[in-house]
């Protein structure tokens, strides 16, 4: 399982990065933590002549916090989002997620840029960025410009992240309410059979508002308004949330593979929305 | 794509080598260095069998390239223990059968050493947790928690008695 040859390079700015992208042409990759792209490079499934390694920007790494105003280098790794109190005080459900990642090993070298960049519909961290509407930060060779995720994901390994734009940060607002990540999978290190990302904001009682994505139903994650307007202004009864379940199943696509048939899978997406949406709640 | 110069510091001793960036971590350990306690179980991702101490992180060395671990500190299972000076972990999979065929040891024994420092006294279900990254297909993981939590038991007591 040896890679095909490439040449590597370590840059040690986001600037040098970029212009070696631009350089280097179609060719050229940016390699994070490795552990999507070296599997998929053993296999000889990629055409890469030259590693362009983020390893040495400093300015790729760290989490700030400032206000509501929550931003995450995208070299910060899944380990270090598990270990950082400011980030589960802001936004408990990250951590939640990243604890349901792979395992140790790869968690502490596996990055959130690499796992949102990626575009692999597997990837727990996309569809939580849309539940959050989180913003990406890339940057190219005519400068640095802004995407939503809920804007980023056109089907499986395509993104609107053109070849040569690197993704330096990820910001969102830290969310109001409760929070919940929820993940079936068969195994520790596997890929979700189906996960759900929800937050509920509550007054009074009743939901003020809701956010739920899934991952690993469709050939990208799916943020599923409707099932949020569903539970919006609702006391969060049964029938309020058998509304959302019904509304997330319409606009999910699962496929048989070796995790299911597709109709295990969605029967698996309502179980485990029901769940995220109960433990969201109980957290509001 | 010609030859790397790769720096790095194994089991406290500095070297260097050439090897293409593409050749990985767990190869240039075994073939280039003669440093073969590190095994390749599935070369995946998934066995860790090839678990190796990257600047204080437990990595697979199997999805690690040469080249990413320029400059890296590397800890293996002989950067813990020899065999007339046994590391605790060692001793504690000895004494509570914690392998049977032994190929997936090492890379237990060196996770479990990463997991100890940083949590020096785990329950059960964390020990569980920190090293699920790990396969054996022989012991079932009873005797090798039991080993874990007896070695941290152990260095809890030495260093209480060191105080
Ligand atoms: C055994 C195993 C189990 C796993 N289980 C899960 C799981 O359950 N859930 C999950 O979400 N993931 C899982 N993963 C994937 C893991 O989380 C990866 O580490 C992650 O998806 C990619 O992060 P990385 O830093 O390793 O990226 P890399 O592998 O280095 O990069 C992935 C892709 O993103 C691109 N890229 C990386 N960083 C940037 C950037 N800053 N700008 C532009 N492009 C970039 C690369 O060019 C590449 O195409 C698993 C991996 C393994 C090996
Ligand atoms: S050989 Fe590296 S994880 Fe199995
Ligand atoms: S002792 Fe044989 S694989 Fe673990």
């Amino acid at each position: 399982m040896i890679p095909a040859p490439f040449d590597y390079h370590r840059p040690d700015t986001v600037e040098a990065a970029v212009k070696l992208m631009a350089d280097l042409g179609d060719s050229a990759r940016v390699i994070a933590g490795g552990h999507s792209l070296i599997p998929l490079m053993k296999m000889r499934m990629t055409d890469i002549a030259h590693l362009v390694d983020l390893q040495k920007i400093g300015a790729l790494k760290g989490i700030a916090i400032d206000g509501d105003t929550v931003t995450i280098g995208a070299m910060t790794t899944q380990q270090e989002l598990i270990g950082n109190a400011a980030l589960a005080g802001a936004a408990p459900i990250i951590r939640e997620a990243a604890l349901q990642i792979a395992d140790p090993q790869v968690r502490y070298v596996g990055t959130i840029g690499g796992n949102v960049a990626n575009g692999d519909p597997g990837n727990d961290m996309p569809g939580l960025m849309q539940c959050l509407d989180a913003t990406y930060h890339l940057q190219g060779p005519d400068g640095a410009r802004e995407i939503k995720a809920r804007d980023f994901y056109e089907a499986a390994y395509f993104t609107a992240r053109a070849d040569d734009e690197i993704l330096t940060a990820i910001s969102f607002q830290a969310p109001a309410g409760g929070q919940a990540y929820v993940k079936q999978k068969r195994k520790t290190g596997d890929y979700a059979t189906a996960a759900a990302s929800v937050i509920i904001a509550k007054s009074d009682g009743n939901c003020s508002a809701a956010s739920i994505a899934m991952t690993n139903l469709s050939d990208t994650p799916v943020w599923c308004e409707a099932a949020g307007q569903a539970l919006a202004g609702s006391p969060l009864g049964e029938a309020d949330v058998e509304n959302a379940v019904r509304a997330m199943l319409a606009v999910i696509n699962p496929q048989d593979d070796n995790k299911g048939p597709a109709e295990f899978k969605r029967h698996t997406a309502a179980v485990i929305l029901r769940r995220a949406i109960e433990r969201a709640a109980s957290r509001a | 794509m010609g030859k790397m110069h790769i720096k790095l510091t194994v089991n406290g001793k500095p070297v260097e080598l050439l090897a293409e960036p593409r050749e990985l971590l767990i190869h240039v350990l075994r073939e280039e260095l003669s440093i073969t306690g590190p095994h390749i179980g599935c070369e995946t991702t998934h066995c860790g069998a090839c678990t190796v101490d990257m600047d204080g992180r437990s990595v697979k060395s199997c999805t690690v390239f040469a080249a990413q671990a320029d400059g890296a500190n590397v800890t293996t299972i002989e950067g813990l223990g020899t065999p007339d000076g046994l590391h605790v972990l060692q001793t504690m999979f000895k004494e509570h059968h914690g392998l049977q065929c032994g190929f997936c040891t090492p890379g237990m024994i060196t996770r479990a050493y990463r997991f100890l420092q940083e949590n020096p006294d785990p329950t059960e279900e964390e020990v569980r947790f920190g090293m699920s990254g790990n396969l054996c297909r022989c012991t079932g993981y009873q005797n090798i928690v039991k080993a874990i939590l007896a070695a941290a038991a152990e260095l809890n007591a030495v260093k209480e008695a060191a105080q």
